[in-house]
């Protein structure tokens, strides 16, 4: 029987795990819903981490690296932008290029930051509001472990209800139409890309300031791939992501759990490759299903060239 | 029109890249000029060159064959590690052999097999599951990485080896022939097998079939080409050359298995293949661009103080502009027309 203590701070690092991948899941979400496949949310993740904490460093304002960490990676989700909207490149290929340049940049501006350490992005309430356990796991996070749901709660209520969503919603399924009826499917795809850019720089930002307030090449080990597949899970709808980040957030743990428990009879490489394991066999699970195909927006991954 | 795009590319590359740099305070065309010229100058370093071409040659090279038919392996590196895992599988299994011509060549084997094993869970996924291929190939590259440390920091473990995390040395007859002036047998053999690909790709009906799925896929399905089929092969076939490029790699310059064996190859291999134009003979050449860009970074880091991860931000930029530079492929400059406008 595990004790209340262990259980919380349990449930706690499970939090930690699933909140940088709800924030980028969500930008990418967005994205995705307007027809735009971005491949380089690890690279803006990596740079929203790595400005995050050169800033935080420098000027020793946290707020100061966070905005700069979604300003950051929205000029570089920019890049990406540019090529495949204005200049209608290949999405695929492009994102793949943005993730590639996010890797170099990042562990080039981060050279002198490697070893470095900044006081972690504690928790957002008084420490007296979160004396007693369970009123820890209300009020002991951070302030980015807020922003995430309340910005699923954004996302949601944006796609379903309001005119805005429902325009981009309709330049992601058929841009033909949105464009004929007088939308601009460029510039509504241009937002989503940003907002996604803004959300995975976020993300990046809770690695470095967060979880471990220190720099480290390749910070996000792969996390920026489990959020795009994470989309994939939950359909693209928001509720449904706010729960994939979770069960993956648990998943993320259970290394760390194993270690605390003493289980030595599981290799640790084993452990740590679960992670990436479990999303192989989710994604299996999911794609199978023929309504996921129906879920995918229509025009995701395609160059808008107005035929008219 | 089809190769100026990855010559401006990297000439783009090269203006740009100098210009950053001298605004980080480097010497911005002395590094420009480090890095992409004077590899090619310096004769004596060639053999440097040949060393980081020929892994990426031929992956890219394999890679090509799944991108021409809209197949997006992104997971060579995984495929690599796996190749390189099963060829020293075999090496450790015969290490304590006196020799056998048949040594190498079965290790070869190993690692083809080895990566087209492990390309065969996202060709199995796409094709029974539709799982998409780039996320499952990707997240199998995390998976081996894990794989290898836990080989190198158990099972596999040289037991003469002080512990460290690393299997024992290859015996002689275990390693690839080494030619003094040119470097080990994977440099000539990697220009061969790109030979032999462009072959495939341009004179046979695979490759045409190949071809006809990525560019019309509603022709190729008319025309009764299996999509699934053609999933199944070029994965294969892309990934049986990174796991040859693997055990080259771990029976060459590294002459045994180490944890630091995932060197990037198989990512910076996803450049050439784009750099390349997706040819097998752009490749070669697009393949010794980006090996000039790694031995000119060395260099540079050496004597300009550049930070060893710009190399690795040189080559994404020319990948931008590359894409960028495509549209000139795509369409035509009009001047005093409307911008963009649809040729």
């Amino acid at each position: 029987m595990m004790s209340q203590a262990v259980t919380i701070s349990i449930l706690m690092t499970i939090v930690g795990a699933a909140t940088p991948l709800l924030l980028a899941a969500l930008g990418e979400l967005v994205a995705e819903k307007s027809g735009v496949l971005n491949l380089g949310v690890e690279g803006m993740m990596l740079i929203g981490a790595v400005t995050a904490f050169a800033v935080t460093k420098t000027t020793g304002l946290p707020l100061a690296g966070l905005v700069a960490a979604m300003a950051a990676a929205t000029a570089a989700s920019m890049i990406f932008g540019y090529l495949t909207l204005t200049l209608a490149s290949n999405q695929v290929a492009t994102g793949l290029a943005l993730t590639i340049f996010g890797i170099g940049l990042s562990s080039m501006i981060g050279e002198g930051f490697v070893g470095v350490t900044i006081a972690p992005l504690g928790p957002v309430f008084p420490a007296a509001l979160a004396q007693n356990p369970l009123l820890r796991l209300v009020f002991g996070h951070s302030i980015l472990d807020y922003v995430s749901i309340a910005a699923t709660i954004g996302v949601a209520w944006f796609l379903a209800r309001t005119r805005a969503g429902l325009v981009l919603r309709a330049v992601g399924e058929n841009d033909q139409s949105a464009h004929s009826i007088g939308y601009s499917v460029i510039a509504v795809r241009y937002a989503a890309v940003a907002f996604g850019g803004a959300m995975a720089g976020l993300g990046g930002a809770y690695y470095s300031m967060v979880q471990t307030p220190m720099w480290a090449e390749e910070l996000t080990a792969g996390r920026g791939w489990i959020a795009l597949a994470l989309v994939v899970f939950a359909a693209w709808r928001p509720w449904r992501l706010l729960a994939g980040a979770y069960l993956f957030g648990a998943v993320m743990t259970f290394e760390l759990q194993a270690k605390a428990a003493g289980l030595t009879a599981v290799p640790p490489e084993f452990l740590a490759a679960l992670p990436y394991l479990a999303t192989i066999l989710v994604l299996a699970l999911i794609s199978s299903r023929r309504s996921v195909g129906a879920a995918a927006p229509a025009c995701l991954g395609h160059p808008f060239k107005p035929t008219a | 029109m089809v190769w100026l795009a990855p010559i401006l590319a990297v000439l783009l590359t090269m203006a740009v890249g100098a210009a950053v740099f001298s605004l980080l305070g480097y010497d911005g065309i002395e590094a420009a000029r480090e890095i992409f010229v004077e590899p090619l100058i310096d004769v004596g370093g060639w053999q440097d060159l040949g060393v980081k071409a020929a892994p990426l040659i031929m992956i890219a090279v394999g890679l090509s064959i799944g991108f021409r038919a809209g197949v997006w392996n992104i997971g060579a590196e995984g495929q690599y590690i796996l190749g390189g895992l099963a060829g020293t599988a075999v090496a450790l299994a015969t290490w304590h052999l006196s020799g056998g011509v048949w040594v190498l060549p079965a290790m070869c084997l190993a690692g083809i097999v080895g990566g087209a094993a492990w390309a065969a869970i996202p060709a199995f996924l796409k094709t029974r599951f539709n799982v998409n291929e780039i996320l499952s190939s990707l997240m199998l590259t995390y998976v081996a990485v894990q794989l290898l440390y836990y080989l190198m920091n158990g099972p596999w473990k040289d037991p003469e080896g002080f512990n460290f995390p690393q299997t024992r040395l290859f015996n002689d007859f275990q390693m690839l022939p080494y030619f003094s002036g040119v470097g080990y047998l994977n440099v000539p053999l990697s220009f061969v097998i790109a030979l032999g690909v462009w072959f495939v790709m341009a004179k046979t009906l695979f490759g045409y079939q190949v071809r006809v799925v990525g560019q019309a896929p509603l022709a190729a399905r008319y025309g009764g080409f299996s999509s699934r089929r053609t999933v199944w092969l070029t994965l294969l076939a892309g990934a049986g050359l990174a796991g040859l490029a693997g055990i080259f790699e771990a029976a060459g310059p590294f002459g045994q298995m180490v944890p630091q064996f995932p060197t990037g190859y198989g990512f910076t291999a996803i450049i050439v293949a784009f750099l390349g134009r997706l040819h097998p003979l752009g490749i070669v050449l697009a393949g010794i661009i980006l090996a000039v860009t790694y031995v000119g970074g060395e260099s540079a880091q050496a004597s300009l103080g550049l930070p060893a991860s710009a190399t690795g931000v040189f080559q994404a930029m020319m990948l931008f502009f590359l894409l960028a530079t495509d549209i000139l492929v795509a369409y035509r400059i009009r001047l005093g027309g409307r911008a963009g406008a649809v040729s």
